[in-house]
């Protein structure tokens, strides 16, 4: 096992390699000066240093790295090579749990284990692992010292230490960047792998197109037919998202956006823009409690006084009005934005014909800044969907196909994290189901934000 | 092509006639109607703003706060095997400290009196000797806390018992309002006067580091990367792209990307802070690139003509000139990014930070939990003391937040050159 | 500066819109002076003067536009026909249908033809029925002398047209609500020299039809287009005259100074 006194001495080996380098270097340099040549030495010392460093550190933390993965799998076939493991079961899952104890006794995270079987095992784990870890460690030494010496030797007035580790520094800027495709590729992955597995084991079409989502017997037993409909999944998710929401939303965050931009002081703006900001950055949780504990009673005690029947205390109508304000910020800046960029001249011509300001905004303002606000309208519906803590809390989980607000639906976001509590069997299809609502999540939020994008880029082109 | 097509002069408009001047006056009022209706679009959203906030300092607030019991406990003659020299934890542990308390109560109070103690008063009774060792020779009168319903009762209305013993106690004099020092100082509980946020607070904090270190500089060296060293190929194109895309999907998807492959995949210690931090640093590098990039953008290029023009290399260029200048700008986008992982909860509900820790953590490996998460599970409590308990997590989470972005503010405004 | 005596000797008889004693102010800054001037229908007027002298200040105050501007104060009086623009009696909204602006840059709407030159009408309610409009639109574009290019595509774009073309659309659209005045502030200059032509052009068969202004910083432009012209500097009428006079026998020093191109 790599223990953290490997890494440190590596490091010490690195720091070493980095002060006698630079020495070396810094000795060059004076004898360079000395001959009269005032630019004898490419790089600084100092870069020469880090050049012997990087050479020493680098091969060993690769080589480790590499062998921290692959090691226990080569100790787990060394031990099964034991005589002690021949009375191992042979079936492969309960050989692996007697492995992994016997691996906890031994590495001493366990003190003692369930299995009898792990028992004879442990001796021979231990004494492998030892065999392992020296030869890991090593091997990791010899490294460092053999690229380290390599690197010694190279270092001379006109080596170009410099531009060697600027290259190493834009090689590690890239890495860097790699990641941001690593990770969409991992989720992409990973949801279509769990997905597929899904969908072996239910028909797609039923899952698309299904009208009963009750996971629950399912996994009592009832089998998959008829249990995993996800379509009040997705009416509840657009009911709430992309209905009420939106419908609170885009009037309040238009408005607003025109009020600010158009009619409002300078003072008045300085204050209101940032309140609005404000809404935006209160946590999801705070809004999800705001609506179950104050919106939501409230709300079904109104409609049972005007005489709703179904009202419910966890209701669409309650999750949607305060999803909607979470909302308000994202219309409201970007149509704020839409409409700043109109040209003034296109105010000043329309003023100028004797319009008031609300007809320039209605007829020439608006219109002018369309494309942007639908924009950002696509986004906040992008953003609504994809909310889990304001719908969790405040609607519930009754797959309902209804179109009374003030009844109970549940929604893709919450089906996910509830599929997903309690005890997992991670081959169930209870919980791949998640992950195949997670990866139409996925797809349509993409969709969404792909076109909002292409729709605002169009528009700022306009306007170049 | 003249006016010759039509030289009588046409009639001027009479702006005059009815007509005109009804409708004129019609336009104007359609005019104020519009400019009240933006007017109130931005009033109702502040108001609701206003009505969060307040509503949650009104419930949260009474958190802080505890009903206290005054009762009498004769130590010497209830727990007799004490004296000050053998004070110490365990001796305190073998000396029954729940059971004095019990007795001292239905002594004092009545019968039924320890009901009307919360279930941890003997902590504060063993606090209080801890402090003070020579108590255990002397009756002392002690402030302890009292159960959920009398607190309830004494704060807001309980049961017709509950508050007919909180006026019995009231009239007595020995009813007290104290602060929570417990909502502090411990974590999660099954009774509401025992919870406190500390476990989830420490949790936020160890994960909040953990996403600071990963995130941070990823994103960092990729905004470096795109903005100053990207040549305009494919590869370019797919990386910021994937930038894009990643700072739009919803916080969900990371949680189940961390469920998949850091938990399932590569075996890390379910509900610790490494995974969440983890998880949450893929959400935040994003942010800090996106942040990053505008900053950079914003270094006039002269600045890098400048540097160029006396012999610096493409690297020293941006280390040594470009990012001393932006990088009060990410700092900024950073502050503002760690701001919306610290309010995250959905994905650490995904890799398992759902479960009941009754201990803070004790490293980045540890079970933990994080405070918008607990305040998720006190939610969820049937118990009505978990509603002023939850509050109180809320207000706590906003401070904070309008701490980092007040610091995320005064940064910018202090120090954003404009060039 | 109260009008002097030789000068209101050289104002029109039968003046459409009057200033006197005109002041405007952006917050602390004053911009213009104290102008005097008298505009009328059978002259086309031009101010000339070096750039930042406040032609295009003064303009807009013909036409109230500095009141979108939150700092801009104005003082004095301002008549059209005689009824003082900056009363509170006065309907901001009359006023601009009664007295149009053309501006530098063309700023056809992004509608099509046919909609920027209804624009005006739809919104004075000026057209009883789509008849009327369509006649309104056809007299308006025919005047604006761009009817023949336009009229098999009015349903295009008017952000499509050349600059030439957009600009006699602005004019076309300014014409559409009948106004008693039409102000223009530097309407040329964007343009090519072909698109200038034809908009001289223009304004020589509106003249007449309507008091026009013209602010331009091209001398020539000024000698070619109008009967009166007004040399405006530092925020200041220095001299008002008949053009010719103006270009050939400059009474000031200034204007003399800046005829013969001592300053620009």
């Amino acid at each position: 096992m790599i223990g953290p006194a490997l890494l440190l001495l590596l490091a010490g080996l690195g720091a070493i390699a980095w002060v006698s380098a630079r020495m070396r270097a810094m000795r060059l340099q004076a004898a360079a000066r000395a001959s009269g040549r005032r630019d004898a030495m490419h790089s600084l010392p100092g870069y020469h240093g880090w050049y012997v460093a990087l050479w020493t550190v680098l091969p060993a933390a690769i080589f480790l790295t590499v062998w921290a993965n692959v090691a226990p799998g080569m100790i787990s076939r060394s031990v099964l090579e034991e005589p002690a493991a021949r009375t191992l079961p042979a079936d492969e899952f309960s050989r692996a749990a007697i492995l992994s104890e016997a691996r906890a006794i031994a590495t001493g995270k366990l003190a003692a284990g369930f299995q009898p079987l792990s028992q004879p095992l442990v001796e021979p784990y231990a004494r492998i692992t030892g065999q392992y870890d020296m030869a890991g460690m090593t091997l990791a030494l010899l490294l460092a010292f053999a690229g380290g010496a390599y690197a010694f030797t190279r270092v001379r007035t006109d080596f170009r230490a410099r531009t060697r580790v600027e290259r190493i520094v834009m090689a590690a800027l890239l890495l860097a960047s790699l990641l941001a495709i690593v990770t969409t590729l991992g989720i992409v992955l990973s949801l279509l792998w769990e997905s597929f597995r899904f969908f072996s084991m239910v028909n797609p079409i039923d899952f698309l197109f299904g009208t009963k989502w009750s996971p629950q017997a399912a996994a009592q037993g009832y089998g998959t037919k008829d249990a995993f409909g996800a379509v009040p999944l997705f009416w509840g998710t657009i009911f709430i998202g992309a209905i009420i929401a939106m419908a609170v939303a885009i009037p309040l965050g238009l408005m607003s956006a025109i009020y600010l931009t158009q009619y409002a002081s300078a003072r008045v703006r300085k204050w209101m823009k940032p309140m609005l900001e404000v809404l935006a950055g209160v946590p999801t949780v705070v809004y999800g409690y705001f609506a179950a504990l104050t919106i939501a009673p409230a709300l079904r005690d109104f409609a049972v006084a005007i005489g709703i029947s179904g009202a419910s205390s966890e209701s669409a109508l309650a999750a949607g009005l305060v999803m909607g304000v979470m909302i308000i910020p994202f219309v409201s800046s970007m149509a704020d934005d839409s409409i700043n960029s109109v040209p003034q001249s296109m105010r000043d011509g329309s003023l100028a014909m004797g319009a008031t300001t609300s007809e320039t905004i209605r007829r020439v303002l608006i219109p002018a800044a369309l494309p942007g606000v639908v924009g950002g309208v696509l986004l906040a519906v992008s953003r609504a969907i994809g909310e889990t803590m304001i719908v969790v809390m405040a609607a519930g989980l009754a797959a309902n196909l209804t179109a009374n607000p003030f009844a109970s639906v549940t929604t893709v976001t919450t089906q996910i994290v509830q599929l997903l509590t309690g005890d997992q069997e991670f081959d169930s299809a209870k919980t791949l189901a998640a992950f195949a609502l997670g990866l139409v999540l996925f797809v349509v939020t993409l969709l969404l934000n792909i076109v909002a994008l292409r729709v605002v880029k169009a528009y700022r082109e306009a306007y170049e | 092509m003249s006016a010759a097509t039509d030289a009588p002069r046409r009639n001027p408009t009479d702006w005059r006639s009815d007509v005109m001047q009804r409708r004129i006056a019609r336009r104007y009022a359609s005019e104020r109607m519009f400019k009240l209706a933006g007017l109130a679009a931005v009033l109702v959203s502040a108001g609701f703003l206003a009505f969060l906030l307040i509503s949650m300092l009104g419930a949260g607030l009474r958190g802080f706060t505890r009903t206290e019991i005054t009762v009498k406990i004769d130590l010497p003659a209830t727990a007799p095997g004490l004296t000050p020299a053998t004070v110490n934890a365990r001796s305190l542990i073998a000396a029954n400290l729940p059971g004095v308390v019990n007795d001292a109560a239905d002594e004092a109070l009545g019968p039924g009196g320890a009901a009307l103690l919360s279930p941890g008063a003997w902590l504060t009774l063993r606090d209080a000797i801890l402090d003070d060792p020579q108590m255990v020779t002397r009756v002392e009168t002690l402030r302890l806390p009292a159960s959920t319903e009398i607190d309830l009762a004494a704060k807001t209305g309980g049961s017709p018992e509950a508050e007919a013993s909180v006026e019995r106690l009231r009239k007595a004099g020995l009813l007290s309002t104290g602060f929570n020092s417990t909502f502090l100082t411990t974590s999660d509980g099954t009774d509401p006067t025992q919870v406190g946020i500390w476990g989830a607070f420490k949790g936020s904090l160890l994960t909040m580091v953990v996403t600071l270190l990963l995130s941070f500089p990823v994103g960092v060296a990729t905004a470096i990367y795109l903005e100053e060293y990207a040549r305009k190929n494919w590869l370019t194109d797919i990386i910021e792209v994937s930038i894009n895309n990643l700072a739009a999907v919803p916080s969900i998807i990371f949680g189940l990307l961390g469920l998949s492959i850091f938990l399932n995949l590569l075996h890390l210690p379910r509900s610790a802070a490494l995974v969440g931090g983890l998880t949450l640093a893929l959400m935040t590098m994003p942010v800090i690139v996106i942040a990053g990039r505008n900053a950079i953008k914003a270094v006039p290029p002269s600045i890098r003509d400048a540097a160029l023009g006396i012999g610096a290399s493409p690297v020293q260029v941006v280390f040594q000139h470009v990012l001393p200048l932006a990088l009060p700008g990410i700092l900024t986008g950073t502050i503002i990014g760690m701001a919306r992982a610290l309010g995250e909860t959905a994905p650490l509900l995904m890799i398992g930070m759902r479960a009941f820790i009754a201990t803070p953590p004790g490293g980045i490996t540890d079970p933990a939990t994080v405070l918008p998460v607990q305040i998720f599970l006190w939610s969820d409590e049937v118990s009505r003391g978990f509603v002023e308990k939850t509050s109180a997590a809320i207000i706590v989470l906003l401070v904070f937040l309008l701490a980092m972005n007040g610091l995320a503010i005064y940064l910018r405004n202090k120090f954003e050159k404009r060039w | 500066m109260a009008m002097t005596e030789e000068q209101a000797a050289l104002m029109p008889t039968n003046p459409k819109m009057t200033a006197r004693d005109v002041k405007v102010f952006y917050g602390p800054k004053q911009a213009i002076n104290g102008v005097s001037i008298d505009v009328d229908m059978d002259h086309v007027t031009a101010f000339i003067g070096p750039s930042g002298c406040g032609k295009s200040t003064f303009l807009r105050t013909l036409n109230r536009m500095n009141d979108t501007v939150a700092s801009a104060r104005v003082e004095g009086t301002i008549t059209l026909d005689g009824e003082d623009i900056y009363a509170s009696s006065m309907d901001v909204v009359q006023l601009r249908a009664r007295v149009g602006m053309v501006f530098q840059k063309p700023n056809p709407f992004p509608k099509s033809i046919y909609e920027n030159v209804a624009y005006g009408p739809r919104i004075h309610g000026l057209a009883g029925s789509k008849a009327d409009l369509d006649v309104i639109v056809e007299k308006s574009l025919r005047r604006a002398g761009l009817w023949d290019e336009v009229k098999d595509r009015l349903s295009d774009s008017g952000t499509a047209l050349s600059g030439g073309q957009q600009q006699r659309l602005c004019i076309g659209r300014a014409i559409a609500v009948e106004p008693e005045v039409i102000l223009m502030d530097e309407p040329c200059s964007a343009l090519d020299p072909i698109a200038t032509a034809r908009i001289e052009e223009l304004i020589h068969e509106l003249r007449g039809r309507y008091a026009i202004v013209i602010v331009t910083h091209n001398m020539q432009q000024a000698a070619r287009v109008s009967q009166r012209t007004a040399f405006f500097h530092l925020g200041e009428l220095v001299e008002y005259g008949v053009t010719s006079e103006i270009f050939t026998n400059p009474r000031q020093e200034r204007t003399k100074d800046y005829i013969t191109g001592r300053y620009g």
